[in-house]
C-alpha cells in the first residue's frame, strides 16, 4: 500500500517539475532570442572576420585566411596583432588604467562612503551632489577635462601657476610622462561616486550595535574600521570591483577624448577602433576585438575565481 | 567593581525631556534592576552610564569618580546589548578576545582570560563558530563573556533575554544569578519584563515617564507600593483597582466605601484627606475573596482561567475599567456566568490618592 502511495506522489511530482521546467523555458526564451540577437550575433561575427581579410571599403569580397590576422610569418618577420609592439603597448595600457584607477576608486569610494555614513547636517544634499560626476555621460566630462587640462587655455595650468607648484603650463593630455594619469585622474573623478554608493549602501545594512560594542569597549576607531567595518563591506567592494574592472578593461570613450590615438594612452579598444575602422581593416580589427574579449572573459574568470576562495576563506564557517 | 551615583540627572534629547532629576545610589556589587514599560527611559539610563549618551544636566560618578566627561573605555564597564551586537565575521574567541587585543594585552593574559570566560559561560565547545552558527541562548552567553572578559567594573544589560523563547528566557534568568552570585561585580539590569526584575534584582528601580518611581527590594516593592504605578506594574496578574471614597477617620485607621462593595474599615492613615475624597482601592487577586451573591452589589465571572495549580476568575468591573482577577487555587468552584459579592481582605489593601500616592499603613509606620 505505501509504494502505490510513494508511487503516486512520485509520478504527480515528476509531473509538477516537467511544467515548471517548461514556465522556466518559456520565461527565459525572450531574453536568451535578444541576446542571440544583439550579443551573440556580433560576436560570432567577429570572430568569423578576424579569420578573414575583410575590408572596410569591401564586405562583399572576403577571403578566409585563417590565423594570418593573430601571427604569421613571412620573409623571416613575425606580422599580425600578437607581433605588433603597438598591441601589446595599448594591453599593457589598459591593465595599467584598470588596475590603478579601480585601486583609486575602491579607495576613494570608501572614504566618501565613511564621510556620506556620518550624520550632518545636508548630508541628502552632498550625497546628491557627489553623484553628479557620475551621471554626466562620459563623452561630455571627458571633454568637460579635456578643456580645463587644456595646455594653454586650461583652468588646472592656470589654477596651478597661480599658486606657483609649476612654472610653465602642462601639456596634460599631449604630454606622455603625464597623458596615462590625466586619464586616470579623469576615470577616478567620474567612477568614484559609483563606488561610493555601494559602499555606503553595505554600510547602512551593517550592525549599528557592533560599533556600540566596540566604543563600550574602547577599540580606536581606525581599529574598528579594519577590523569590523571593511571585512563586513568586502563582499560589496568585490561587486563594485568586478563592474569597474569590466567596465576599466574596454574603456574607450574617455581615453579617445582627451588623448585621441596617442600611443602612451592607447587602450585595446581603440587598438581596434583604429584597425578597423581608420586603417579600414576589418578582418585585423576584428582579430584585435577578439583578443579583447578574450583577455577581459580570462580576467574575469581569474578574479571571480580568487574572489570566491578569498570570500570563504573570509565567510562563514 | 564600584558603586555608582546618580545625582539629580537628567537627558534631553532635542526637545524631549527623557530622564527627569533622577537620584540613585548603586552599591558596590549589588545587582540593580531598572524596570518600566517601554519608552520610561530606562533604556537611556543605562546608555547614560555607560557613556553611549552625554549627561545633559547632573553628576554621573562611578566609585569615586565623576565621569559625565569621561567616554565609555574609560569608566570600565561592559555592556551586553539585546541583539547581542556580535561582531558577526570572527569566531566566538574573537569576539571575546577583539576587545583585550586592543587594550594592548600579553597574549598568553588575553589567551587566559578567554578560556576562563569561557569556562564560566560553558562556552568552551563554541571558541571556533561563527555568531551564524550559534542558538539565541548561545549568542546571549558568547555577548555577556566578551563583556565579561574585560573584567569590568560594572556590567549592563540591556533588555538582555528579550529576543529569546520562553524557557530559555527563565533558563538565562537563572544563569545571570548564579553569574552575579559568583562573579559578586556590581550589575544594572534593564527589562521590561517585572518578572525578571523581581527575580533577579536586589534592588529594583521603577521607572515611569523618565522619573524614578520608587526603588526598592522586590520584596519592599510588592508589599509596600509607594504609588498606584508601582502598584500595577509589580505583580502578576496585575492588582485589582476599585473605586472608593473617604468615609471618616476612626482611631488608628480609616473608614472607606468602596463601589460595589460597600464600607470597609482599613488600617491605612488617610491624614489631611478630607471626607468625600475620591480614593482607589487596591487588591491584589490573591487577596480578593469571593462570595455566591445576588443583586446590586453583585459582579458577574466572564471568564474563568485554569492553570493547573491555580485558577484565575475575571470578573466584570462595573466601573468599564479593565477586569477584575481573582486568584486561587485549583480546583474553583466558580464558573462563568455566576454572580458575586467581593470582600478584598482588609490586611492587605492599598489606598491610593488622586496623585496616585500610597496611603501610609498604620503597621507599616509602626513598623518603621
Amino acid at each position: 500500500m505505501t509504494s502505490t502511495v510513494n508511487h503516486g506522489a512520485q509520478y504527480r511530482s515528476t509531473k509538477v517539475r516537467r511544467q515548471r521546467v517548461k514556465a522556466a523555458w518559456l520565461f527565459l526564451a525572450p531574453m536568451l532570442v535578444v541576446l542571440t540577437l544583439v550579443a551573440g550575433w556580433p560576436l560570432v561575427r567577429t570572430f568569423y572576420f578576424s579569420f578573414t581579410d575583410a575590408s572596410l571599403s569591401d564586405l562583399s569580397n572576403i577571403f578566409f585566411i585563417g590565423l594570418e590576422n593573430y601571427l604569421v610569418r613571412d620573409d623571416g618577420q613575425w606580422y599580425g596583432v600578437l607581433a605588433d609592439p603597438v598591441w601589446w603597448r595599448s594591453v599593457w595600457n589598459t591593465f595599467f588604467f584598470a588596475i590603478v584607477s579601480v585601486s583609486l576608486e575602491v579607495v576613494f569610494g570608501v572614504i566618501v562612503a565613511l564621510i556620506l555614513n556620518a550624520e550632518f547636517k545636508g548630508r541628502t544634499l552632498v550625497r546628491a551632489a557627489v553623484l553628479i560626476p557620475w551621471a554626466i555621460p562620459t563623452i561630455v566630462s571627458a571633454q568637460m577635462w579635456a578643456w580645463m587640462l587644456n595646455d594653454q587655455f586650461g583652468i588646472i595650468n592656470e589654477l596651478l601657476m597661480t599658486l606657483g607648484i609649476i612654472a610653465d603650463p602642462i601639456a596634460w593630455t599631449a604630454d606622455a610622462s603625464y597623458s596615462m594619469w590625466a586619464v586616470i585622474m579623469v576615470d577616478v573623478w567620474k567612477t568614484t561616486p559609483f563606488v561610493a554608493l555601494l559602499a555606503l549602501a553595505a554600510m547602512q545594512m551593517l550592525p549599528k550595535d557592533c560599533y556600540e560594542a566596540a566604543e563600550v569597549d574602547g577599540i580606536h576607531p581606525v581599529r574598528v574600521f579594519f577590523r569590523v567595518t571593511l571585512p563586513l563591506i568586502t563582499p560589496a567592494l568585490m561587486v563594485a570591483v568586478i563592474f569597474r574592472l569590466l567596465d576599466a578593461l574596454r574603456v574607450f570613450d574617455v581615453i579617445y577624448v582627451l588623448t585621441s590615438n596617442s600611443t602612451s594612452t592607447m587602450s585595446m579598444s581603440i587598438y581596434a577602433r583604429q584597425q578597423l575602422v581608420e586603417f579600414q581593416d576589418v578582418g585585423y580589427g576584428s582579430a584585435a576585438s577578439t583578443l579583447l574579449f578574450l583577455i577581459i572573459a580570462l580576467a574575469t574568470i581569474a578574479y571571480l575565481y580568487l574572489g570566491r576562495k578569498q570570500l570563504n576563506l573570509g565567510g562563514d564557517a | 567593581m564600584a558603586s555608582v551615583k546618580l545625582d539629580r540627572v537628567n537627558k534631553v534629547f532635542d526637545s524631549t525631556h527623557i530622564i527627569k532629576d533622577v537620584d540613585l545610589d548603586i552599591g558596590d556589587g549589588e545587582f540593580v534592576v531598572f524596570v518600566g514599560p517601554s519608552g520610561c527611559g530606562k533604556s537611556t539610563l543605562l546608555r547614560l552610564i555607560a557613556g553611549l549618551e552625554s549627561i545633559s544636566d547632573g553628576e554621573l560618578s562611578i566609585g569615586e569618580t565623576v565621569v559625565n566627561e569621561l567616554p565609555p573605555r574609560e569608566r570600565g564597564v561592559g555592556m551586553v546589548f539585546q541583539s547581542y551586537a556580535l561582531y558577526p565575521h570572527m569566531t566566538v574567541y574573537e569576539n571575546m578576545a577583539f576587545g583585550l587585543k586592543l587594550a594592548k594585552k600579553a597574549r598568553e593574559t588575553i589567551h587566559e582570560r578567554v578560556m576562563a570566560t569561557a569556562r564560566i559561560l560553558q562556552l568552551e565547545e563554541l571558541l571556533d563558530r561563527k555568531p551564524k552558527a550559534l542558538s539565541g541562548g548561545q549568542r546571549q552567553r558568547v555577548a555577556m563573556g566578551r563583556a565579561m572578559a574585560r573584567e569590568p567594573r560594572i556590567l549592563l544589560f540591556d533588555e538582555p533575554l528579550s529576543n529569546l523563547d520562553a524557557s530559555l528566557r527563565v533558563q538565562m534568568r537563572n544563569e545571570i544569578a548564579r553569574l552575579h552570585n559568583r562573579l559578586g561585580s556590581t550589575m544594572i539590569y534593564v527589562t521590561h519584563d517585572q518578572v525578571e526584575a523581581m527575580t533577579l534584582a536586589d534592588k529594583i528601580v521603577v521607572l515611569n515617564g523618565g522619573r524614578v518611581e520608587q526603588v526598592g527590594s522586590p520584596h519592599e516593592l510588592y508589599q509596600r507600593p509607594a504609588t498606584k504605578f508601582v502598584a500595577g506594574f509589580i505583580g502578576s496578574p496585575t492588582m485589582n483597582f476599585l473605586l472608593a471614597s473617604l468615609a471618616g477617620h476612626p482611631e488608628a485607621g480609616c473608614r472607606v466605601s468602596v463601589e460595589g462593595v460597600g464600607d470597609l474599615a482599613l488600617p491605612q492613615q488617610a491624614g489631611e484627606h478630607a471626607a468625600g475624597t475620591a480614593l482607589s482601592l487596591g487588591v491584589r487577586p490573591e487577596h480578593l475573596r469571593l462570595a455566591e451573591a445576588s443583586g446590586d452589589n453583585a459582579f458577574e465571572i466572564v471568564n474563568v482561567e485554569y492553570l493547573g495549580n491555580e485558577v484565575y476568575v475575571y470578573l466584570d468591573a462595573r466601573d468599564g475599567g479593565p477586569l477584575l482577577i481573582h486568584r486561587s487555587e485549583a480546583p474553583s468552584r466558580w464558573q462563568e456566568g455566576q454572580r458575586v459579592a467581593l470582600s478584598p481582605d482588609p490586611q492587605h489593601v492599598h489606598l491610593f490618592d488622586g496623585e496616585g500616592r500610597a496611603l501610609p499603613a498604620a503597621t507599616a509606620r509602626a513598623a518603621a
